[in-house]
């Protein structure tokens, strides 16, 4: 299969940005990719924009328009809502675009303008990623959603509340590495423990916190890919979905989506998950990064607690695991963040991490989740173009 | 603002008032809520009454809510077991949480949910209570 490479990439700072709206967000973002590929806007053949929320929460639709007039151009522009699993969505289109011979450069972007409304409009608007006569009418929030697949595995693993604050404190750690992050203080298990319930047993400190943020990157058939620079390649990408209400799934302490999906993309890849490197994984709740990393393979089922304490899921650890502070700490613009974690993937791979370089890396892989894992994204890339052996 | 529209929670008043579910025709195979195609290809369904009785196999304490819900926070919701099989989302009343355990029997009762937005409409469902 054809492989498509990524030339450009850019991010906006991540955090509560009350001066940029979301036309300024997705213009910021759009331009720094397009000027990192070092190409003219005119290069562009087609867009795709992730984004869940924004017409609940900026009453604007219609963000493929907004996309292409941002660029002055009259290409398709086609915005994809896939809940937080919107910006991987869009990345798969854009790379299918290309494998299809509809485009030969495409821009992808996720972006999310969340602080315009209050928390708990915020809170309802999310809960469209859920079911929402029977979730939604019960009263659950995401947070809530998650807290019952953390009270689950917690009871089923013997997980304790000490080991899944481990998630958050590492978080936080990176972050502080991460020039764009939301946060950048250092935060102990005793503050995740002590900070106020939001849906017990998960505290405000097991959440990711609402972030206005874009990011964009910039995508290029093989043979113009080539001609570039330092292009990073996809390998493989895998999608899988399932049931939209956390009631109906057939477990509650995995999610069977993320391990289908990279089932896929490493066998597109022609990889074993032992060759990845580095992993960005939807940590939306701290409970999320520990089924993500078992529903991976990265490591054994049930084991996540210990392998946390011995500080393997660290940037400089066996396992690292959100090197750029994960959606904890990094902040989570719900469509932005799968393009997110494919810039931090491409800053790795390109040797540009700076602090949290995690050494040399070859191989990355990103973890994307809508809603309870109703929708899972995995893509995995590469710094070579062919599967070298490693 | 759809929270608060009669007509959406109306449509429902069978599976909501009084948990009605369907079974399917071939394989037997109890749903809720009500779905139109059956694991096994069938679309053959006939209506089922389930009992409300069930346990819980996880639950947590809202104490962050979304706002239409702010006049009751904090509440408990739990993924309840139906006896028959199917597994539903629903607010457990009258304890707390560290009342609950996982495992826990509960039957259905009637219950007030939402208390009134601007249309004036109170909304009533099925919540789920521990039996003693
Ligand atoms: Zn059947």
């Amino acid at each position: 299969m054809e492989k498509v490479g990524i030339i450009g990439i850019g991010a906006t700072k991540f955090g509560e940005l009350w001066k940029q709206s979301l036309r300024d967000l997705l213009a910021e973002s759009q331009l720094k990719a397009i000027e990192d590929a070092k190409i003219s806007e005119k290069d562009i053949d087609l867009i795709f924009t992730g984004n869940m929320c924004s017409g609940d929460f900026s009453g604007q639709n219609h963000l493929g328009s907004m996309a292409s007039e941002i660029l002055n151009l009259n290409v398709p522009s086609i915005r994809v809502e896939a809940a937080c699993a919107s910006g991987s969505v869009a990345l798969r289109q854009g790379m299918q675009a290309i494998r299809g011979g509809e485009a030969d450069i495409v821009l992808v972007n996720g972006v999310e303008k969340m602080t315009d409304v209050q928390t708990r409009q915020a809170t309802t608007g999310l809960m469209g990623a859920g079911d929402e006569e029977w979730e939604g009418f019960n009263g659950l929030t995401f947070c809530g959603l998650y807290a019952m697949m953390a009270r689950a595995y917690m009871h089923k693993y013997r997980l304790t509340r000490e080991q899944l604050a481990l998630v958050s404190v590492k978080n936080h750690k990176h972050a502080t590495y991460n020039p764009i992050a939301h946060y950048h203080n250092e935060i102990t298990v005793d503050q995740v423990l002590n900070s106020s319930i939001i849906a017990d047993p998960l505290t405000l400190l097991d959440c990711s916190p609402i972030t206005d943020g874009s990011a964009s990157v910039v995508l290029a058939r093989e043979d113009i890919a080539r001609k570039f620079e330092s292009p990073i390649w996809i390998l493989g990408s895998g999608q899988a979905n399932d049931t939209l209400s956390l009631h109906a799934r057939k477990s509650l302490t995995e999610i069977p989506a993320s391990t289908h999906a990279a089932q896929r993309a490493l066998m597109q890849a022609k990889l074993g998950i032992d060759k990845v490197n580095v992993t960005e994984v939807h940590d939306c709740f701290s409970i999320a990064e520990v089924m993500a990393i078992e529903d991976l393979g990265l490591i054994p089922r049930g084991e996540a607690g210990r392998i946390m304490e011995e500080g393997q899921t660290y940037f400089d650890g066996k396992v690292p695991v959100n090197s750029c502070g994960g959606l904890k700490a990094c902040g989570h613009p719900i469509g932005a963040t799968g393009i997110k974690q494919v810039w931090e993937i491409v800053k790795q791979l390109r040797n540009e991490a700076g602090k949290r370089q995690i050494g040399k890396a070859n191989i990355g892989l990103t973890h994307n989740v809508g809603g309870t894992g109703s929708t899972v994204v995995v893509n995995v890339f590469g710094r070579d173009r062919e599967n070298k052996g490693y | 603002m759809h929270r608060q529209s009669p007509i959406l929670r109306w449509r429902k008043f069978p599976e909501r008032y009084r948990l009605e579910g369907n079974r399917c025709n071939r394989c037997g195979i109890v749903y809720f809520p009500k779905k139109e195609l059956c694991e096994c290809s069938c679309k053959e369904f006939s209506s089922f009454q389930l009992s409300g009785k069930g346990k819980i196999l996880t639950y947590t304490e809202i104490k962050s809510s979304p706002e239409e819900f702010s006049e009751m926070t904090p509440y408990c919701v739990g993924i309840i077991e139906l006896a028959e099989g199917p597994k539903i989302t629903g607010q457990i009343t009258d304890a707390t949480v560290d009342e609950l355990k996982v495992g826990d029997d509960v039957e259905q009762v009637f219950r007030k949910f939402l208390a009134v937005g601007d249309s004036g409409v109170i909304h009533y469902g099925v919540k789920f209570k521990k039996i003693e």
